[in-house]
């Protein structure tokens, strides 16, 4: 099934390696065989891609993403989530527990692996809670969970308010070795907040969310990490201020990971202007200078991975007053576009950049999937290959996701994903992509 | 009370680069109006109770410089008043419209007067039927007539003037254009052919 | 104190008559953060002409004979609903009016779904007055008929600030280097937003000032976002050299979310008072939108002296409304 492929002339970037050259990569049986200068000798039967101009790097993985089923298959579901995934470039993807039922216990996990394994197109891994229905009161079974396959633990956009139940919370992780992604929010200082607290939210009469009902909570969680050892990731960092308690407390030897959206790098609070509820999203957009902090923290690794926190929404559900919509983004089918943004004004290298995307979230998951996000021979041959150079015009009409919630639409970017290889097989290919033997 | 609006010069787009024929000079322009003076004192045997209104735009110099010559030999004070019949007219959604309306401004009520509507081209009879709902609304004169500088004919209503400075028989396809030195620095009347519409 | 009445000195001084559209360009009005200072000129105008028409015995013109006038409102507010009825009356236009209770809304119909109604109805302009900031912006993209904001959430009440605007005309020559102080709640005001917009675009130098509480968020480098405006929590800076003073409805239940300590501390510190009108400028007048809270916002002596001109902004509000909907009736934004 998995027929012999050989990639020529990409430039095959590696950070697992610190590899950055340009050559053919070849992979058979679904795994990477070779990467060499030039490769002459293929096996019989061999698909042929040229990649000349192209990069050519491991799969992305995306740590923070909501494909909405169980219980909101209107909006997205697996099939339908993976498939957005895959044109993004990712080749695995970790879902989110606000799904209803939550994803709590054993039963719920092991659905969400049968429904992967016969329609995803690529690896989803899924996520579990840390309290029973996210609800911050008792523990969930994290014992059992571990079992079932999950590879982190969230509330999601729950944050545990009660400081005593989430310094339980990773005390209990501890025995999992399960990292606890923190959605930080202090819900009483952002209640009935739209948007970023400031001019723009002045100027539009909508209640405004502080800096402070994220940085509240993850100094406090910051301390309770510091407290107990356990490994906390934090989820969509959107402040300078954030970013400044996160690089202390690496600098203090807290065992502490951090995320960034695609969208919180690239985007401010000005989107919501005219009141584009597609720009209502949680954390919200910042300021300038909340995104100059953040790229300098992606640069200095206080920011570790970029995820892409994919909410999806059905037209109907943003359709609507701006207080009434709710947050979220569908960001797969624009994320690498957005990304390229930072590359390509200097902000950040390539290399970096592809490491958020691949090496990186694949050690925050854990040893058990030290064969993700790499091209080192014999690994499963999860591939992206994108054009760096390629300037499109986003169209939600053309998205893959049930979730057209993007304030990207009609923006024009530069870089796209060509072509998307799960375990050797092609799962996503760009029109403009010709294939030889 | 509000200042007014500086509006940008003539905005009338009535191609001043066209073919045209002037159909009455300053002098004749004067002479008609003291005529026409002369004329409304006969008629209603007196001036008093006479209002004259001038129909904006170019009704309201044409209602002073009436008043002014009635004043000259009466010896008595001619109340003018302004109407802008704007929110009166039939077309407020078609092309143009609506106009900046300035207020109505009539000096006394209109309660037993005789009102002179005053206006510079008497057309489609549109306008004044504008005009005389407009003063209706006012109150109960004693009589309503209309004094017109020009009467061209083509009438859509059925509607007269009662005083007519002059008669021009004129096509459709052509524009009859009053200018008065209050708003356009000279006095004449011309004939010109219709500009094409704008897009 | 009573308006200069003006009206009767005529100026037989007269410009050409032109179209509306060389100077307004608004299908709808949904804020006053887009007008330009000649579309504000000219609702001012427009305005004294239907303020004329309200001193007839008969104040009735048949200017929108055939439109269709709907008001929607999703918060009761019997004081503008009337104020745009009347108006609408006033231009001979039909009016119908849907009030939506919270209870159809918790329904799920969509603001959207009653639109698409009230067209089907044959709306030509809606009014709508909505909870939520924003929902006009939303309704205009939706719809084809015109969209009149009647007040969104802590938004806009375009409307408001025009007919506050008209009402210092009747007193001040210009709005131009006007100093015009706002005291109380400014954050939750969509009155204030929009009379910020109005008053600085026309010149005005603009004085905000209220507990720290109950000010925006930002204002230390608004541009180019929300105009500049002086900020101050001291209520005798504000009114010092004032020449105008508006006060704001507070809302009583700011005290129990913990914006204010209690609506006693709130009148000692921020009530406009006769002794605190001493500092402003001779001819200060003091206006507010109403309701008022005698007694918390404004004295009662104050609100009802010979400098409050509270009560002539409720006429001047059917003027502007009808204004409004001359300028918004016709014209080829319609087409």
């Amino acid at each position: 099934m998995n027929k012999p492929m050989l990639i020529k002339n990409g430039r095959i970037i590696d950070p697992s390696q610190n590899l950055d050259v340009i050559g053919d990569l070849l992979m058979t049986d679904g795994a990477i065989k070779e990467i060499a200068s030039d490769i002459k000798k293929m096996p019989t039967d061999c698909t042929i891609l040229d990649a000349k101009g192209m990069i050519v790097c491991p799969g992305f993985i995306d740590l923070h993403c909501h494909l909405r089923q169980p219980g909101f298959e209107e909006k997205e579901t697996i099939a339908t989530g993976s498939k957005a995934a895959a044109k993004g470039g990712f080749t695995t993807i970790c879902c989110m527990p606000n799904t209803d039922p939550a994803l709590d216990n054993k039963a719920t996990i092991d659905f969400i692996k049968a429904t992967a394994a016969s329609e995803a197109c690529i690896r989803v891994l899924p996520i579990g809670c840390i309290t029973k229905s996210r609800a911050g009161k008792e523990l969930a079974d994290m014992g059992e969970l571990a079992e079932a396959g999950v590879v982190a633990l969230s509330d999601d956009g729950s944050t545990i308010a009660d400081s005593r139940i989430m310094k339980q919370a990773l005390e209990y992780s501890l025995i999992f070795g399960l990292p606890i992604s923190d959605h930080c929010e202090d819900a009483m200082l952002s209640e009935g907040g739209q948007i970023n607290e400031g001019i723009i939210a002045t100027r539009l009469g909508l209640k405004g969310i502080p800096n402070a009902a994220e940085e509240n909570v993850i100094a406090r969680d910051i301390a309770l990490a510091k407290l107990t050892g356990a490994r906390i990731h934090i989820c969509h960092i959107s402040s300078e201020g954030s970013v400044e308690l996160v690089r202390n407390a690496k600098k203090d030897g807290v065992n502490i990971t951090a995320e960034v959206t695609p969208h919180h790098l690239t985007m401010d609070e000005e989107m919501v202007l005219d009141f584009d509820t597609n720009a209502k999203v949680n954390p919200p957009l910042r300021t300038q200078k909340d995104i100059a902090a953040l790229v300098a923290g992606l640069k200095d690794n206080t920011i570790d991975i970029i995820a892409t926190d994919h909410a999806p929404h059905t037209d109907n559900d943003k359709l609507c007053e701006f207080a009434v919509a709710p947050f979220g983004i569908s960001g797969f089918e624009t994320a690498m576009g957005s990304l390229m943004k930072l590359v390509h004004n200097g902000d950040i290298e390539i290399n970096l950049l592809i490491s958020k995307l691949t090496a990186v979230p694949a050690k925050i998951i854990g040893s058990k999937f030290s064969n993700l996000g790499t091209l080192k021979q014999g690994t499963a041959a999860d591939i992206t290959i994108f054009d760096p150079d390629t300037e499109w015009t986003v169209d939600v009409k053309d998205f893959y996701s049930k979730g057209r919630n993007t304030p990207l639409n009609g923006h024009k970017l530069k870089g796209r994903v060509m072509t998307t290889i799960y375990n050797g097989k092609i799962v996503y290919k760009d029109n403009s992509v010709k294939l030889g033997v | 009370m509000y200042a007014g609006l500086p509006l940008a010069g003539n905005v009338t787009v009535r191609g001043f680069f066209m073919a045209k024929k002037v159909i009455m000079t300053e002098a004749d322009i004067k002479r008609t109006i003291a005529r026409i003076s002369h004329e409304i004192v006969e008629r209603n045997k007196s001036s008093e109770n006479i209002i004259l209104v001038g129909m904006r735009t170019r009704g309201v110099p044409l209602a002073k410089r009436l008043a002014s010559n009635i004043e000259s030999f009466e010896e008595m004070r001619i109340p003018v008043g302004i109407l802008d019949f704007s929110l009166y007219r039939d077309d407020i959604s078609s092309r143009d419209i609506p106009l900046v309306i300035k207020s109505t401004n009539i000096p006394s009520s209109v309660d037993g007067k005789v009102i002179v509507l005053v206006d510079d081209v008497l057309y489609t009879g549109r306008s004044a039927r504008a005009a005389l709902d407009a003063i209706i609304d006012l109150g109960r004169p004693l009589s309503i007539q209309l004094a017109v500088l020009v009467d061209r004919g083509h009438r859509e209503l059925p509607i007269r003037a009662d005083y007519v400075g002059k008669n021009i028989p004129s096509s459709k396809d052509e524009e009859i254009e009053v200018r008065l030195t209050e708003t356009d620095e000279i006095d004449e009347v011309a004939i010109i052919p219709k500009p094409g519409r704008e897009g | 104190m009573e308006a200069v009445e003006q009206i009767k000195a005529i100026d037989l001084k007269d410009e050409n008559a032109q179209p509306v559209q060389k100077i307004w360009k608004h299908k709808h009005i949904l804020d006053l953060d887009d007008f330009t200072p000649s579309e504000i000129d000219l609702v001012m105008q427009t305005t004294a002409a239907m303020h004329e028409i309200l001193s007839r015995p008969i104040k009735k013109v048949p200017t929108l004979r055939g439109k269709t006038v709907v008001t929607l409102f999703y918060e009761a507010s019997t004081r503008t609903r009337s104020s745009f009825e009347l108006a609408a009356k006033n231009l001979s236009a039909d009016i119908s009016n849907l009030t939506v209770s919270s209870s159809s809304v918790t329904k799920g119909e969509s603001l959207i779904d009653t639109l698409e109604t009230m067209e089907a109805l044959g709306a030509d302009i809606i009014v709508i007055r909505h909870l939520n900031s924003g929902a006009p912006n939303l309704a205009s993209k939706h719809v084809k008929a015109s969209i009149i904001n009647a007040g969104d959430g802590w938004h806009a009440h375009p409307t408001q600030a025009l007919l506050d605007m008209y009402t210092i005309l009747k007193y001040k020559k210009s709005i131009k280097n006007l100093k015009v102080t706002i005291i109380g709640d400014i954050i939750h005001s969509r009155v204030a937003h929009s009379n910020i917009w109005s008053l600085t675009k026309m010149g005005a130098d603009v004085t905000i000032c209220g507990p720290s509480t109950l000010l925006p968020k930002g204002m230390d480098n608004p541009l180019p976002y929300f105009p500049k405006v002086r900020v101050t929590t001291n209520i005798n800076d504000a009114i010092k050299d004032a020449d105008v003073v508006m006060g704001l409805r507070l809302q009583l239940e700011r005290q129990q979310s913990g914006l204010l300590s209690s609506i006693r501390e709130y009148a000692r510190l921020y009530q406009i008072t006769e002794e605190r009108l001493l500092k402003a400028n001779k001819g200060v007048i003091v206006m507010h939108p109403g309701p008022v809270n005698e007694d918390v916002e404004i004295a009662s002596t104050v609100a009802h002296g010979d400098k409050s001109v509270i009560n002539e902004q409720v006429t001047n509000g059917v003027a502007v409304r009808m204004a409004l909907f001359y300028l918004l009736a016709g014209g080829s934004h319609n087409e």
